[in-house]
């Protein structure tokens, strides 16, 4: 007796929650919508449980030592990510150092002190930016950039700090250096959005507050990018996770050599491009699995950057629905 | 200061110009109606990319197919029925899947389509590229939505209309325009995806005959010929780069000259 009730007491409110108006046609399509919805939650699941079995076999055979071997030798069957991890790093690092000074500065310019007019197609025009596929900008890396740096750049720096050991090696114009500089440019009009984003968002009482205080603009300026400064991180790490995952620009210009060099100048290889370049080359199981492990690592690493970058530039924007305003 | 952030301004919109005029340039001199028209042929003997604009296009319904009807549903879950922890969880997830690496969808899509059917397939790129596209129109519909009134939803209501029509009928019709151009932008976001193309639809050099086979795209087209030895199909990958910048820029300026009145 009280089980049967306690299933329609289940059933009716599974129902209310799935439609609270009780007509049919609502259960239906809210039942539709949310079955969508869950697909979604789904896919990343699916995506998880597809990369980890494929990737079972080289997971077994190498464990840990995945990680920390940097010997990369299919010919050998010696599958060590470490040079990968180094180059995904440092790349998005240059890239970083590049394109967060420049970002702030933009996003700074189009907020505060732009007027309207040019605000709006400036903005627009760095936006265009993002716009760029990814394998345009390799093209133009390599025919443009690539060659720039070898005969212009990279001797005049190895000339003067070739005592550092970032300035040293040869100088052939595909490396890190080239890798860093495609990305920070393809990184700036996403990071610049989000600050851009952010500092709309800081209430206009803080500036007038600033201002009433005797603060020159620049004073100001400085309080309200301390305001937002959450918000800005959130969106430097956005950008670092688009920069980790970034594939065919810089598998185009950085060399894809698996070494761990220390020079700016020497060939390097990321996770994104490993997998570009040798996924349909892949002869055997294990280089195969190997690979895909490569990509299980990036998956894990870019969800735990976004979701991080999410939580920290929704903290600071939904309190006051400060990306309507700024859109 | 305001040199100093003038100057960053300056020079991003600049790396822009110069990047788009040297398309212009190096594209403009390689481009005619056989390149157009035309399939790849041996270097030496000209050839186009006429296989891999029809193979993109192929590409781009597949999976606005596929990636369209499942986005708009899920912008409407978002702005229409969630509510509570469950609707956060799903809006950090389509938030999430954003930013997923384009070829780690790659690698997915060859691990539940190209190793089940054992071959490269159209199909299989137009489902890489749905990946891609679904949550991008899945967050600009709930934007769109959530700038419809709530008058309209309360009038419908109050007119006795279930909340599946009110959705379908009122509130939907009256972000169409919104939504449309969320969808636009997707479009011009996934044709100019290249990395989750590699191991999807691989890439042919012929005109497409059936979605069941390997595929040409521009894109892969342009990668290819861009890394290869030949001084010949490096001019082509550059005119290809112009027919891809045409398409991808014309969808965003279009875009923003058709919104320009509504975001005002």
């Amino acid at each position: 007796m009280s089980a049967v009730s306690e299933k329609f007491g289940a059933y009716s409110t599974w129902r209310r929650a799935i439609s609270p108006t009780g007509n049919t046609g609502d259960a239906v399509f809210r039942f539709l919508m949310l079955l969508v919805a869950l697909l979604m939650v789904g896919i990343v699941l699916a995506m998880v449980i597809a990369l980890a079995s494929e990737s079972m076999l080289s997971l077994r055979q190498f464990g840990f030592s995945f990680l920390t071997s940097r010997d990369w030798n299919p010919v050998k069957g010696e599958f060590g990510a470490l040079p990968f991890l180094w180059g995904t790093i440092a790349s998005s690092i240059i890239a970083l150092l590049i394109s967060v000074p420049f970002s702030i500065g933009i996003a700074i310019f189009l907020v505060e002190q732009a007027p309207r007019y040019i605000a709006r197609p400036v903005g627009f025009l760095v936006e265009l930016l993002a716009a760029i596929p990814s394998v345009v900008y390799g093209v133009w890396g390599i025919f443009v950039l690539a060659p720039i740096l070898r005969n212009y750049v990279e001797p005049g720096l190895a000339k003067w700090f070739s005592w550092i050991p970032l300035f040293s090696g040869s100088i052939t114009g595909y490396g890190l250096l080239t890798g860093g500089i495609i990305l920070a440019i393809m990184v700036t009009p996403i990071i610049s959005a989000v600050v851009r984003d952010v500092l709309a968002a800081v209430p206009g009482s803080q500036r007038e507050a600033a201002l009433a205080l005797g603060a020159t603009k620049w004073e100001m300026i400085r309080v309200v990018l301390v305001n937002g400064m959450p918000g800005i991180t959130g969106a430097v790490i956005l950008g670092l996770g688009r920069a980790l995952g970034e594939t065919m620009a810089v598998t185009m210009v950085i060399g894809n050599r698996p070494e761990i060099s220390f020079s700016l100048f020497e060939p390097s290889y990321t996770i994104a491009s490993a997998i570009a370049n040798e996924f349909t080359e892949a002869t055997g199981d294990l280089y195969l699995s190997a690979l895909v492990e490569l990509g299980l690592i990036l998956f894990l690493v870019t969800f735990v950057v976004n979701g991080f970058a999410r939580l920290l530039v929704w903290n600071v924007t939904r309190r006051t629905g400060g990306v309507e305003r700024a859109a | 200061m305001t040199t100093l952030t003038g100057l960053c301004t300056l020079l991003a919109v600049s790396a822009l110009l110069v990047i788009l005029f040297y398309i212009a340039w190096r594209g403009i001199g390689s481009l005619n109606i056989q390149f157009l028209t035309d399939r790849p042929r041996p270097i030496g003997e000209g050839g186009g990319v006429g296989n891999a604009i029809v193979g993109s296009l192929v590409l781009l319904l597949i999976s606005a197919g596929i990636g369209l009807p499942l986005g708009i549903c899920v912008g409407v879950y978002l702005s229409e029925i969630g509510r509570g922890k469950l609707s956060h969880a799903v809006r950090f997830i389509v938030d999430t899947l954003t930013g997923i690496p384009s070829i780690v969808t790659g690698v997915f899509v060859y691990a539940i389509m190209v190793v089940p059917m054992k071959h490269f397939s159209a199909l299989a790129g137009g489902v890489a590229l749905a990946l891609i596209m679904i949550p991008i129109v899945a967050r600009t519909t709930e934007e769109m939505l959530k700038l419809v009134p709530h008058s309209m939803r309360e009038g419908a209501l109050a007119l006795g209309a279930p909340q599946w029509r009110v959705t379908l009928g009122v509130v939907i019709p009256a972000a169409a325009s919104g939504i449309a151009t969320g969808a636009m932008l997707a479009i011009a976001r996934i044709s100019g995806e290249t990395a989750p193309l590699l191991f999807t639809a691989f890439g042919s050099r012929f005109f497409p005959e059936s979605l069941n086979q390997p595929i040409a795209s521009l894109t892969v087209q342009i990668y290819n010929y861009a890394i290869s030895p030949y001084d010949e199909w490096h001019a082509q990958a550059w005119a290809a780069t112009l027919v891809l910048m045409t398409l991808v820029l014309g969808i965003n300026i279009m875009v923003r000259f058709l919104t320009r009145s509504r975001l005002r």
